[in-house]
């Protein structure tokens, strides 16, 4: 390993990968990607199913198929990597200290960073579900990481809460596997994931999904012995006489996802209070000057076709940062509006590129059942506009803006600008 | 192995394990059984992880005397073991003009005591001490000598102590009935067959009411488990300056607020009945009252930032509300310490120190040992060291280098050490407890898969025979295509 690097990525899963290849191809020298695990490739390694590349590859992959060709880009443009090894701090001077067991304790210097450290899974305290603390409680990706990375089955008999894709697809993989999947349950109103893994995963297999529902107590002294489920109200409110009890060994939480940014903060990155990813502008730029970020560190998205294309952004971007690019300045602000609950970039340049094309991702914060516009307001003002066929909070959107189109309709100088989902 | 001791310990709790590191001071062989698969599973892990001070137990009683000699104790004690140990002085709060009068009476109570340092500050010196507190806030009594410790932590230190000093432990262990001989204890029978001794001491912690009542003695103790339930925050997302009491009520000491050596904010407890012996499970209604009680004291804290939530029992008896420390008078051969409740922990070096005494004034014979040892260093927690010294130790030992908890940044060096050290960590949960990993925000989701294989090299068993908490918690059953015939 060299002392100084033109750009470090941390994380060697899809986002990281596409910062590393496009920071390569747009000129950057000396180039390394710090991954904990021992292969790159990230979750998409244990991700066995298919559904992934439909956007980029117009194909139907499994995650190793979807990665190797990452993987293999990376390794044919003389990526370094370095595997088994854990970032432990960033400073907002691009210091990256890190471990592991070969090097031992390690300095370096890059001139651009891009974070992609992904997400982590929400947590059984993080629901708040009581009761006993027996083995058998796990998370979705933790069951998944267990089965097809580790090869061992960690329980018979399963109940899952939480209607998430991890959840809906590890079902299906328990029960390939010989397992009896009881139920899941949904503490919502609504199916929290794809619809298509609602039919592939559960339909498909007979495996009944209970909306509407929660755990209100675990039993069992060594491993689980039961889960004791509970209906609630359109408040989330349990309602008494509605408990039973379900005889399991195992309960698998699949209740959402977390980006990862212990590593961001030390490094002074402001985060965002919904996303709980960094503030970014379209070059996936943080507030840190060289530090940009990418993938599922920003926003939790569904399609990882987008966390490629977001890591290539951030690559080409770190790339010119470490040539000594001068840097623009944000000129508009992006916050949601009636119908939103995220959105993606929060800042605007407005100067990337010819094209000056800009993708927002955002989420819905409720449910619309029938067609919307989701529109980009100054004021009242409408300067950009998409139908979407529904909107649900499980199903992020994409918009493709060309930014110099939607500049032309800005009228009132206004730098905030809002994004909002109304009904047609 | 051998059968027969000089003093067998039922219970490998803080007082047990203190009581064997103390008498490993002599030249006696000692036993200590325990039914868990570790030390210090129950209460003694879960509990207010505070030295009080010692103003609260009613003056004259042995609450009163052992809380105020234990926390003396612990203050050399701590440095002594190796043990986290923070003195952070306590705060008990009054909240709104009504509770102010309380503090007055607290104070007079640790003066009875013979508490140094106390003090009544008013309010608006204690808000610039805590700028969080309630705005309602009246007064504040500072006990200076209170102080946080890792319970879990001095148990282990403890117990690793009276090891390397030659005291014996045996885990999953069940004491199951006494041997007597006329009017004397002369063994105890246990899960693992019968062991001979010349004492036993009881300290059973919330079953040593049912054994001293199995030697025929404490006919009318009972201990009523009740439990109270713990919350723990991400330390990003939430940080206190103090320790926080409410003013107590006749139920207890109240839902503090605190900030644990490991630097997360802690609140807890409640209290509330049990269902059996060992209820330990949480309840919404319990983390709701906890939720309550402590945003009296902080109006600010948020759910949402929890990462862990545990319960623990109380060993609460009905000997006036007093500890029982003795040697009963029907039969011969037997301490019993029972209804150590709060302020145990506090009190549990002056416990374990008046047993030695106990055993002397009975004629036991206790000759020093020469080259006793009193001090243990602990093995090096790497997140806790400079980057220099992290540096050095990872290329002495690369395995600090490879971190495997990457929320605590625990490597596998400390997995190893932990699982070798003189009370050996036999699982997950022993792991976890000894090293702090899959403490954190991701509560073990990333670790574990690498904890078991680490954890099966270790010991030289299967994937399948790694267990969380002892023999029926293993954690995976088979491996993927081995589908049972239908």
């Amino acid at each position: 390993m060299k002392k100084i690097y033109d750009v470090v990525v941390i994380g060697a899963g899809p986002a990281g990968l596409s910062a590393a290849i496009e920071a390569k191809k747009s000129g950057a020298g000396d180039v390394l990607i710090i991954e904990r695990n021992n292969e790159p490739g990230g979750i998409l390694l244990q991700c066995i199913h298919n559904g992934f590349g439909s956007v980029i590859f117009k194909k139907d992959l499994p995650g190793p198929a979807y990665a190797w060709n990452f993987i293999e880009q990376a390794r044919s443009l003389n990526v370094e990597m370095v595997f088994d090894t854990m970032v432990v701090d960033i400073t907002g001077g691009r210091k990256i200290y890190a471990s592991n067991s070969v090097e031992g304790f390690i300095e370096l210097d890059a001139k651009a960073i891009v974070l992609a450290m992904g997400c982590r899974e929400r947590t059984r305290a993080q629901i708040m579900a009581p009761g006993d603390r027996p083995a058998g409680v796990f998370t979705a990706g933790m069951v998944q990481r267990l089965v097809n990375i580790e090869g061992y089955m960690p329980g018979k008999n399963f109940v899952i809460l939480g209607s998430g894709d991890i959840g809906m697809i590890m079902a299906r993989r328990l029960t390939l596997e010989g397992a009896k999947v009881i139920k899941i349950i949904e503490l919502l109103p609504y199916l929290t994931g794809l619809r298509r893994n609602y039919v592939q995963c559960l339909q498909d297999f007979g495996i009944p999904l209970e909306l509407s529902t929660t755990i209100k107590r675990i039993t069992g002294k060594k491993r689980v012995e039961a889960v004791e489920t509970v209906g609630v109200d359109e408040t989330l409110t349990p309602i008494a006489g509605t408990e039973r009890v379900i005889a399991c060994d195992s309960l698998i939480l699949s209740v959402g996802l977390v980006p990862e940014n212990e590593l961001s903060r030390k490094a002074g990155v402001v985060l965002d209070p919904l996303t709980l990813g960094p503030v970014v502008d379209e070059t996936m730029a943080t507030n840190v000057p060289g530090i940009f970020a990418a993938g599922n560190v920003v926003t939790i998205y569904d399609l990882v076709d987008y966390v490629s294309m977001a890591g290539a952004t951030a690559g080409i971007s770190a790339a010119k940062f470490a040539a000594g690019a001068p840097v623009s300045p944000p000129a508009f602000t992006l916050t949601p509006g009636d119908g939103v609950r995220t959105v993606m970039p929060q800042k605007i340049t407005g100067l990337s590129g010819p094209d000056a094309s800009v993708l927002v991702e955002l989420r819905a914060s409720r449910e619309f059942a029938g067609r919307v516009s989701v529109n980009i307001l100054e004021d009242e003002n409408i300067v950009y506009s998409h139908v979407e066929k529904y909107a649900r909070p499980a199903e992020m959107i994409t918009l493709k803006i060309n930014w110099n189109e939607t500049a032309k309709k800005l009228s009132n100088n206004k730098s905030g600008l809002k994004v909002n989902i109304a009904k047609i | 192995m051998r059968t027969n001791y000089d003093v067998i310990i039922i219970g490998s709790g803080i007082v047990g394990s203190l009581t064997a590191r103390y008498l490993s001071a002599y030249d006696i062989n000692i036993l200590v059984v325990e039914k868990e698969s570790d030390v210090g599973m129950n209460t003694s892990s879960a509990n207010s992880a505070i030295i009080h001070s010692g103003y609260d137990p009613a003056p004259n009683t042995l609450k009163a005397a052992m809380n105020s000699l234990g926390n003396r104790l612990w203050h050399t004690l701590a440095p002594e073991l190796g043990i986290a140990f923070k003195e952070s002085g306590s705060y008990v709060v009054a909240i709104g003009a009504g509770e102010l009068p309380v503090l007055r009476g607290l104070y007079e109570r640790g003066i009875a005591n013979s508490i140094p340092g106390l003090k009544i500050i008013n309010k608006a010196e204690f808000l610039t001490r805590e700028p969080l507190i309630n705005p309602d806030v009246s007064g504040a009594l500072w006990a200076p000598t209170a102080a946080v410790i890792d319970p879990f932590g001095a148990v282990l230190a403890a117990a690793e102590n009276a090891v390397v000093n030659g005291a014996e432990y045996l885990f999953e262990t069940e004491f199951t009935g006494f041997i007597s001989g006329g009017d004397k204890i002369t063994g105890i029978k246990t899960t693992r067959g019968d062991f001979s001794c010349k004492w036993v001491v009881n300290s059973a912690g919330i079953h040593s009411g049912e054994i001293a009542k199995k030697a025929g003695t404490r006919k009318d103790f009972i201990i009523t488990p009740r439990k109270g339930s713990y919350l723990v925050f991400d330390p990003v997302k939430l940080s206190i300056n103090n320790v926080l009491f409410p003013v107590p009520t006749d139920k207890g000491k109240g839902t503090l607020v605190s900030t644990t050596t490991h630097g997360n904010v802690m609140i807890g407890p409640n209290n509330e009945p049990c269902e059996n012996m060992d209820d330990s499970a949480t309840t919404r209604a319990g983390v709701e009252e906890v939720l309550k009680g402590a945003k009296k004291l902080v109006p600010s804290i948020d759910q949402k930032n929890v990462i862990a939530m545990y319960a623990g029992i109380r060993a609460s008896g009905n000997a006036g509300r007093d500890f029982v420390i003795d040697i009963p008078v029907e039969i011969k051969g037997l301490v019993n310490l029972c209804g150590i409740e709060s302020p145990g922990f506090a009190s549990a070096p002056a416990i374990a120190l008046k047993v030695v005494e106990l055993l002397k004034s009975a004629g036991f014979e206790l000759k020093e040992k020469p080259g006793w040892i009193p001090v243990r260093k602990p093995a090096p927690h790497l997140h806790t060291l400079s980057l220099k010294e992290r540096a050095e130790l990872t290329a002495k030992n690369p395995a600090y280098g490879r971190i495997v908890c990457r929320c605590e940044e625990i490597t596998e060096g400390e997995i190893i050490d932990a699982m070798r050290s003189p009370v050996p960590a036999r699982t997950y949960d022993g792991i976890k407890r000894r090293t702090w990993l899959g403490t954190g925000r991701c509560q073990g989701s990333f670790d574990m898969p690498r904890v078991i294989q680490i954890m099966a090299r270790e010991m030289g068993i299967p994937e399948t025979e790694v267990t969380k908490k002892g023999g029926g918690s293993e954690i995976v059953f088979r491996k993927t295509k081995e589908v049972p015939a239908r």
